[in-house]
């Protein structure tokens, strides 16, 4: 019977149906990080339970760490030190490998998991954090799970889980100039709010899809938790083979072509059904920008912030209303003139060496809008290397941006450094939440293209005008 | 873990939809590697009337006198989307909420709260709707019945709502069971299963 992506990787791990309906699942690699893997671990010691397969746990520092150059232990974020000292006596005692400060591999779970090659195609990955489902984006199962999910999947090397239905959503034909990856989810979660995809694994595919680079895929899969999908995946090809062989922790030698035989069958077949399906046209993607405090509040950078009078439900219109005067927004009004405080380039969604790439072609050789606070936080020390050789960092800081470190940083804020009061930030995150980046701070979501042309202009910019006529560069 | 069998409560509704795990315990509220201690943070951007300060802010619903010893929340759909962080529900807890009730959760909040005694219930809007309706003439009087045995929440009025839960989660509620331990008793299956995983794919064995 013709099978979907999701039913291999079911299937290939399934341990045992339990008794009680869900299915044991087995997992082949638990990521960690300081904020939340430390409590894991530690909770672990005080059980005193032993971990099953050590090799097979990963650990990173990303989510409270400075991002300062010359950073250590001590964070602005009060109390951070213990998170991060906890986190590394944890990880010894445990036998795990940690890519803690100073390691060249640090970063961003997200991002360095697959840099690694920790994450491969055909494997289950899990992770205390929602965001796992960006590597879904190699062809394999990965999705977000509590600490508590994390101590048992360390101790027993499975996981208890209820099997979710299948969705498939189709993006047909090509992306237009300027419009990313990034705009593709923004516009999918707008259309189908922020629920649509509650109790589904979602696989991506079609020409546009395709057509990603595998760091846009990241970008794709990375929202689907936004959307509520239980994951986000994308099938294997040449793609996917291309971007993993040679990595530190992928297979190599007659090894690496034995998985590659299996690797390639890492398609939904033919004819294989899906418990739902939306298809959307790529043509109809605009570059896409969040008005309020929900990722669904997303509309194309020419079109006018929604009038709640026209929402579908009484729930949606009251969260709208909501968001307006959050947001110091009005129905019917238009994005681009809105001034802007801050712009923001990081996070596991796009701060990809691509990521970087895309907005120095439109900050090389112009200049940040003046009391525009711009900051780039690459999404991983590897990143931050491969940018600085080909001279991207000199780019970011000619035109006025701050070169970090890399880390979570300022995708959300702990207490620590933020983004300022009611500040309102063009950011390439994946969160409007009220007060996620700082006290009251106000996010737009949008992709490093729109981020980068909104910090040149101060106001919030369609890439496509810098890029085409304009000014003349692209 | 503790059990959860019936539970009848004072009900607060929150009313809105996609109420998130930043907004149920704001990041900067997680100050220590612990599960403990976290109460005090709960819905803290909501709850206290200045970021980082602890003045209540006396329209919140939770510091309302009349809903004062809360343990079940009424919600929108999508409730506990966003972040991960099993912060949320330790929050929850130890501010005293056993049972939250709305159209839709999300889904690695609603593991989370499995995990740690607490019942997420899902019912349609209306009902939520009309539950709070109730709740609302006399919070401290009109108290919501869950009995999750028989898979029910009984309104103050008498109303009866059934609810579905899998058998798995609410095995695990009812009788507090410890989960690691549950799956441990399948450990010959996993032995079995990873002897031959490691065949047919070495490369995962690192």
């Amino acid at each position: 019977m013709a099978q979907t992506l999701f039913d291999k990787l079911w299937t290939a791990h399934l341990v045992t149906a339990l008794e009680d309906g869900a299915d044991l699942i087995f997992i082949d690699r638990v990521f960690l990080h300081e904020r939340t893997g430390s409590i894991a671990l530690k909770s672990l010691e005080a059980e005193g339970r032993s971990l099953r397969n050590p090799a097979l746990v990963f650990c990173t520092m990303d989510h409270i760490v400075d991002t300062f150059p010359g950073r250590t232990d001590d964070t602005i974020m009060p109390s951070g030190k213990d998170f991060i000292q906890s986190t590394r006596a944890s990880a010894h005692k445990a036998g795990i490998t940690l890519f803690d400060l100073g390691d060249s591999r640090q970063g961003i779970v997200h991002v360095v998991s697959p840099e690694q090659g920790v994450a491969l195609p055909g494997a289950t990955i899990v992770c205390p954090d929602s965001h796992t489902c960006t590597q879904g984006a190699l062809g394999a199962l990965a999705w977000g799970i509590g600490s508590t999910e994390a101590e048992h999947a360390m101790v027993t090397g499975t996981l208890r889980v209820n099997r979710p239905k299948t969705m498939r959503v189709l993006f047909n034909g090509d992306l237009g100039l300027g419009v990313t990856a990034k705009d593709m989810i923004l516009h999918l979660i707008g259309k189908h709010t922020a629920a649509g995809a509650s109790g589904y694994a979602v696989e991506f595919a079609g020409d546009a899809v395709e057509a990603l680079s595998m760091e846009a895929r990241f970008t794709l899969c990375n929202m689907a938790v936004e959307f509520s999908a239980f994951t986000g995946m994308v099938a294997v090809d040449d793609t996917t083979l291309n971007y993993v062989k040679g990595r530190p922790f992928a297979p190599k030698g007659a090894l690496w072509d034995k998985a590659v035989s299996q690797w390639r069958a890492l398609h939904s077949d033919k004819g294989a059904a899906f418990d739902k399906e939306i298809v959307i046209e790529a043509q109809d993607i605009k570059p896409t920008v969040t008005w309020g405090a929900s990722p669904e509040h997303a509309i194309p950078i020419d079109g006018k912030v929604p009038d709640p009078a026209t929402a579908r439900s009484e729930n949606q219109r009251a969260s709208m209303k909501r968001a307006l005067a959050y947001m110091d927004v009005k129905p019917g009004q238009i994005l681009t003139n809105l001034s802007i405080d801050a712009a923001f380039i990081g996070s596991c969604t796009n701060a990809r060496l691509s990521d970087l790439r895309a907005a120095a072609t439109l900050l090389n050789g112009r200049h940040v809008a003046k009391g525009v606070k711009a900051i780039c936080v690459p999404g991983s020390t590897q990143v931050k290397l491969a940018a600085e050789a080909e001279g991207l960092d000199k780019i970011f800081t000619k035109a006025g941006f701050e070169w970090r470190e890399s880390g979570c940083s300022m995708c959300f804020f702990a207490g620590g450094e933020h983004m300022g009061y009611r500040e309102r930030v063009i950011s390439t995150t994946n969160r409007n939440f009220e007060s996620r980046q700082g006290p009251e701070t106000r996010t737009h979501l949008a992709s490093p293209l729109v981020v980068a042309a909104s910090a040149v202009t101060g106001v919030i910019t369609d890439p496509r005008d810098l890029m085409r006529g304009g000014d003349g560069k692209i | 873990m503790e059990k959860f069998n019936q539970h009848t409560g004072i009900a607060a509704p929150l009313l809105r939809i996609n109420v998130d795990t930043d907004a149920i315990i704001p990041s900067r509220e997680m100050k220590r590697v612990s599960k403990e201690g976290l109460g005090e943070g709960l819905f803290a951007g909501w709850r206290y009337l200045a970021q980082g300060a602890r003045e209540p802010n006396p329209d919140f619903v939770l510091n309302r006198p009349e809903y004062a010893g809360t343990s079940i929340l009424l919600s929108g759909d999508n409730f506990g989307c966003g972040s991960s962080r099993e912060h949320a529900v330790w929050a929850l807890k130890e501010y005293g909420v056993r049972a939250i009730i709305a159209p839709s959760f999300g889904a690695i909040f609603a593991n989370n709260c499995i995990r740690n005694g607490l019942l997420p219930i899902v019912l349609p809007d209306e009902a939520v709707k009309a539950l709070a309706r109730q709740v609302e003439k006399d919070p401290q009087a009109h108290k919501v019945h869950i009995d999750l045995e028989k898979k029910q929440v009984v309104a103050p009025g008498g109303e009866v709502y059934g609810f579905d839960i899998e058998d798995g989660p609410r095995d695990m509620l009812l009788q507090g069971l410890d989960v690691i331990g549950l799956t441990l008793r399948h450990k010959d299956e996993i032995d079995a299963f990873q002897a031959k995983d490691r065949e047919k794919r070495p490369w995962i064995y690192l």
